[in-house]
């Protein structure tokens, strides 16, 4: 298999005109006889949803939610970035683009990265537009803040809920396509495998979680935006039903995984406070604009803050990182934090914790203008932790959050399996080994408002007459295989629930291939969740029917696809001996302890397929090429 | 902590439900209320006993997903803003006896447990809660300032959730609180002006199809998670009152 990215030649800054100029099109009448199926409706899936309704394709939208709104997307607090320079401040499209390629570690495809620079100006005029209240200055023009990473400001915000703001536009804008008939809402209906018909994704299988039928469902194409795989620690700040069942499926299909290492450690969430946790809160990075991070010098010191007198405080990210002090890239901020924590100078009951203070920031700025910054993240702590951050510091340790993997995709945005598109988070494309905040929202948007829509006409004008329906067998060997499947987690009538071995799961993926991995503890990994899936398939206990709403059913099955990833993940984290972004491998660091690269070697996207649940998975590698941008160790000093 | 929860457990829509008593036992006070019902579950599947069946997802208080009534109050807390998933064990006593029920409105028709049917909220956003605006036509963002104190309002309206709260609390069964908050989101901007009357009368339409009456008890605002005030809905019947005194015509074309 040959891994063709299909970027256009030519300069960087025309390839996304030449790419859109060289497209074949649908012809206006003709796009209501094309049937679009697109799974979930985050900012990508609801924006592509939306934007092909409008368009006139035929759309029938699918998620497991009771309502589109609901999207994990929604979570999303600090902002979104664009080129705007409404700041004057030096910004540009070309900086946006070289930030983003840096903050990746020089592990993402230039082509895509600079085409995403180009559309985060239009993505602010659309959501502007569809009434996103972003917030503004008193002359009425828009705010920025800063956010990691970068010394711009080019971060637009609405208070702490961005995604959610976002989210509704895409929403609203789906909702309306849905009242004029272009789209075909199917919500709580979890896809549970896709059917390629003579090697093109043609439809998906999908069970009815209000009454548990599985149902098939045929299509011209098949778009995922399905969000990313942090559910994979068990503990993170993705939402409960966050899953890899979607990508999964498709992989298992002939769909390439690619990158699946490249996971993020956000280092702003509140720490886990005891084994009932369910999962961890994000604390926005927006926060490091005016909070100071901080441990005392010495081990050990049990005293209060308050207690701590400034000259016995190391502020360990200004003092490592001058000139971008707390506003590190996150895998940076993360692993700074971890290491204070090892050192035995972690605060709180488990040690496991740093301040984020902001003391300073109320004294020079006044409370009011923080509570008008930061008033809801603040209010979250306080409900969670029950102690007031206007008072005391925050406490603050890193927690998984996104998945810079995801399956692999040309620049169109298409997998390596014909008529099957990946979009937002569910992709691998354009956060290289670590994202920089703000970009999620910026990247689904941009996917799913401006790339696909006008991409996939390319692929669906060939397609024109050669319609399946869901009465091939396809369809039924799928069925049968995922009925299959329910059967057998439902018939293993053992003794552990589904949280219990997920929980385990977790735990090993965290303590081997998290912040820090080694060839030695990925090996071992990989024997050990082996080894806890086999006892999965066997002393699983899932009550209850197939046929009827079922939630254990759901988290088995969900939980039984993490298995299978989180074995991926280990072999692709022991393949690539190097330290990349949030991929941080012991044996490869510089003296001062910084990830150490290895540009000669590992220049490459590693992109897996699939070749059964016995045989290792085999390896493709898509070599990177930069014709724009000049390597460097990436320093943020 | 040790608690008694009484939790509405009903199959399906059509079964006949009841309230069935269960052990919280060994809880923190530092859990979530989904945490302590994680908890109860996990021991319930133990014993083959099916597990109560809720909405959830983000578990911070954005997502809408979870919603059900605590003591007769949604979310479980009245008069300071949060969702259930955001109400934490310390706020009840040991020993204490909890009534768990699902959303209770005839507009939310159960389906297992405290999961119920909110559909008719999205019905309401698809008569006109939207800016009829076509990806790609656009204008450049910083062309039509918006003044801050307007930004500002139009948020604390934007910032409903969609739990429907609101909703589960009111006596009639009542959606006002939602409607007005969408309808004031989009009618105070400058981008949603060309279909503000339009808007107003469609949603309130459909809203009066599917759900009660509002008669201003004011209890959908002391549950709301996002503190929606109830100054909206009288913002709503403002804008709905003007356009029924404007014809068909000065409707459609937006004056």
């Amino acid at each position: 298999m040959e891994l063709n990215s299909k970027t256009p030649p030519g300069p960087l800054a025309n390839k996304w005109e030449k790419a859109k100029a060289s497209y074949k099109l649908v012809n206006p009448s003709n796009k209501r006889k094309y049937d679009i199926i697109v799974v979930g409706a985050g900012l990508a899936g609801g924006a592509a949803a939306a934007t092909l309704g409008e368009l006139g394709y035929n759309v029938k939208c699918f998620v497991y939610h009771d309502s589109p709104r609901r999207a994990h997307s929604i979570a999303a607090q600090g902002g979104i970035n664009a080129a705007k320079n409404y700041r004057n401040d030096g910004d540009s499209i070309y900086r946006l683009f070289y930030d983003t390629i840096k903050g990746g570690d020089y592990r993402a495809r230039e082509a895509n990265v600079y085409r995403l620079a180009e559309l985060s100006v239009d993505i602010i005029d659309q959501a502007v537009a569809q009434g996103v209240p972003f917030a503004r200055e008193y002359g009425g023009s828009l705010d920025n803040r800063s956010f990691g990473g970068v010394q711009v400001s080019r971060t637009f915000y609405a208070r702490g809920q961005t995604g959610q703001q976002l989210l509704l536009g895409a929403f609203q804008a789906l909702e309306r396509q849905i009242a004029l008939g272009s789209v075909k809402m199917y919500p709580r209906h979890e896809m549970l495998d896709l059917v390629v018909v003579d090697g093109h994704a043609k439809g998906i299988i999908t069970r009815n979680l209000a009454t548990g039928r599985v149902e098939s469902h045929a299509a011209d194409a098949v778009v995922l935006g399905t969000g990313g795989y942090a559910n994979v620690f068990y503990l993170s700040t993705n939402a409960k039903a966050s899953n890899t069942t979607a990508i999964w499926r498709a992989h298992r299909r002939g769909a390439t995984f690619a990158n699946p290492c490249y996971t993020q450690i956000h280092p702003t969430c509140i720490p886990q406070s005891g084994d009932f946790q369910s999962k961890l809160t994000l604390m926005s990075e927006s926060l490091r604009n005016d909070g100071r991070i901080w441990v005392p010098k010495s081990k050990g010191d049990t005293r209060g803050p308050k207690q701590i007198p400034e000259s016995e405080r190391d502020y360990f990210l200004e003092r490592k990182y001058p000139s971008f002090g707390n506003l590190a890239p996150r895998d940076i901020a993360s692993r700074a934090s971890k290491e204070v924590c090892d050192e035995g100078r972690g605060v709180g009951a488990s040690g496991r914790g740093v301040y984020l203070d902001f003391a300073d920031a109320i004294s020079r700025l006044g409370r009011p203008t923080i509570e008008e910054r930061y008033g809801n993240l603040f209010e979250m702590y306080h409900d969670i932790t029950a102690e007031d951050p206007y008072e005391i510091p925050m406490r603050i340790y890193p927690a998984p959050h996104y998945t810079m993997g995801g399956l692999w995709v040309d620049y169109n945005l298409m997998s390596n399996v014909p008529g099957l598109y990946v979009i937002g988070e569910a992709n691998f494309s354009d956060h290289g080994a670590n994202r920089l905040g703000a970009s999620a929202l910026m990247q689904g948007l941009a996917d799913g408002y401006f790339v696909l829509p006008v991409s996939i006409g390319d692929y669906l004008a060939g397609q024109f007459g050669k319609k399946v329906d869901a009465g091939r067998p396809e369809f039924a060997a799928a069925t049968a295989e995922v009925q299959d499947r329910v059967s057998r987690l439902l018939g293993a009538k053992g003794t552990r629930t589904v949280d219990s071995f997920h929980r385990e799961l977790g735990g090993i993926m965290w303590d081997y291939c998290g912040m820090e991995r080694d060839a030695e503890g990925l090996r071992k990994a990989r024997t050990m969740v082996r080894e806890l899936r086999e006892k999965y398939w066997r002393e699983v206990k899932v009550l209850g029917e197939g046929e009827e709403p079922n939630q254990s059913l759901e988290k088995a099955g969900r939980v039984a696809d993490f298995f299978e990833l989180a074995d991926l993940m280990c072999l692709d984290a022991l393949q690539r001996e190097e330290s990349a972004g949030g991929h941080f491998r012991t044996e490869y660091q510089t003296a001062d302890g910084e990830a150490q690269r290895d540009d000669d070697k590992f220049r490459y996207v590693a992109a897996w397929e699939f070749t059964g649940e016995k045989s290792e998975p085999r390896l493709h590698k898509e070599p990177l090429e930069y014709e724009e941008v000049k390597l460097a160790t990436r320093s943020y000093k | 902590m040790n608690l008694t929860i009484h939790v509405w457990r009903q199959k399906s829509r059509e079964a006949k439900g009841g309230f069935v008593a269960y052990k919280a036992e060994n809880i923190s006070p530092d859990a979530s209320f989904l945490e302590m019902l994680d908890v109860v579950n996990e021991s319930l599947i133990e014993k083959g006993e099916e597990s109560i069946h809720f909405e959830h997802d983000c578990r911070e208080g954005i997502c809408g997903s979870c919603g059900m009534m605590i003591n007769g109050v949604a979310h479980g807390s009245r008069g300071k803003a949060m969702a259930t998933c955001q109400l934490h064990m310390r706020h009840f006593k040991e020993g204490d006896e909890v009534w768990v029920e699902p959303w209770r409105a005839r507009a939310f028709p159960i389906i297992k447990d405290l999961i119920v049917d909110r559909s008719g909220l999205d019905t309401i956003i698809q008569a006109g809660g939207f800016i009829s605006v076509n990806t790609g036509s656009a204008p450049e963002a910083n062309m039509i300032p918006i003044p801050k104190p307007v930004q500002e309002l139009s948020m604390d309206a934007a910032a409903c959730i969609q739990c429907g709260a609101c909703v589960a609390q009111c006596p009639n069964g009542a959606a006002q609180l939602f409607t007005s908050a969408k309808v004031s989101h989009l009618g105070l901007l400058p981008q949603g002006q060309p279909e503000r009357y339009e808007r107003v009368v469609r949603m309130v339409e459909v809203m009066e199809e599917m759900f009660g009456s509002c008669t201003m008890f004011g209890e959908c605002e002391a549950v709301c998670p996002k503190a929606i005030s109830i100054d909206f809905i009288a913002r709503m019947n403002r804008d709905f009152i003007a356009a029924k005194f404007k014809s068909q015509k000065e409707i459609s074309v937006g004056v």
